[in-house]
């Protein structure tokens, strides 16, 4: 697995925190606004975008979460850096 | 139950070695108004709260351990480098000598975290208030931090906290609202 932290991760990764962002915010505002169909479809629309993104970021970088929720390749790769704080 | 995502919530890059900045930016990793206060004080409070507000609670609670990482990451980037004597010129050698490098939870001036930072009291508008309250200082706490560092990288990641702040405060206050509505409901039978 490429682990070169090329332009391509920083981009990708930027991007999945753009979208993460969004999730967020609509996750937080839609708490205390839960009739809000629009927001709802905004939320739904973008849950989609971001699996989409993890993926590929996923394929080139590795997992992102642990206990199941993201798949590993031979030899376990979770383990392997570089860890949030280290890029 | 709780999933781990390999990222931080926001980007951290500082510009230099900066341990006395690490100092500082210790308020909001163990301190009162601090991140890790923020997210054991909203988890702990969802057991007593209304069911319509405890997603809220939830969703913020675990936001705050995405930025209780930030803040690590930028203690240890500000401070890997640094040297013990560069350490202990900026008040950092007590931390030193019990500590290394390591991190800890404690606030600027070095005092231990402790859980009497966190109000828990049962009544479901005193703890918003307190919640409120929180992330009023952590907002104020994120401004002085901003403008006492001059590195224009680091004041973008700590900008970012300080605008997470406003938008917990603003939700908070709308949980408010919400469960002041359903106690003014009028009740038939």
């Amino acid at each position: 697995m490429n682990k070169a932290l090329d332009n391509e991760f920083y981009q990708l990764l930027h991007e999945l925190q753009s979208v993460d962002f969004v999730l967020v915010e609509l996750n937080l505002y839609l708490d205390t606004h839960p009739m809000d169909a629009n927001a709802i479809q905004q939320y739904n629309h973008y849950a989609q975008l971001r699996q989409k993104i993890a993926q590929l970021y996923e394929s080139k970088y590795g997992p992102l979460q642990n206990f199941g929720q993201s798949y590993s390749s031979t030899p376990w790769c979770w383990n392997d850096a570089p860890w949030p704080w280290q890029v | 139950m709780w999933v781990y995502e390999k990222k931080l919530q926001y980007p951290v890059r500082v510009s230099k070695c900066d341990p006395r900045m690490a100092k500082y930016l210790m308020e909001q990793y163990g301190g009162a108004d601090g991140e890790l206060a923020a997210a054991l004080r909203y988890l702990n409070q969802r057991y007593t709260i209304p069911d319509k507000v405890i997603g809220l609670l939830t969703d913020i609670g675990t936001e705050e351990f995405a930025h209780l990482e930030m803040i690590a990451t930028m203690i240890y980037k500000l401070t890997k480098d640094a040297t013990p004597e560069q350490l202990r010129e900026v008040g950092l050698g007590d931390h030193y000598v019990a500590h290394d490098s390591a991190l800890f939870y404690q606030n600027a001036a070095g005092v231990p975290w402790t859980a009497a930072y966190i109000q828990a009291k049962g009544d479901p508008i005193a703890d918003l208030y307190e919640d409120i309250a929180a992330e009023e200082k952590a907002r104020a706490t994120y401004q002085w931090l901003i403008d006492i560092t001059d590195d224009v990288d680091l004041q973008d990641s700590l900008k970012f906290l300080r605008e997470r702040e406003i938008i917990h405060s603003l939700r908070f206050r709308e949980a408010v609202e919400i469960l002041k509505e359903k106690r003014d409901e009028k009740i038939f039978y």
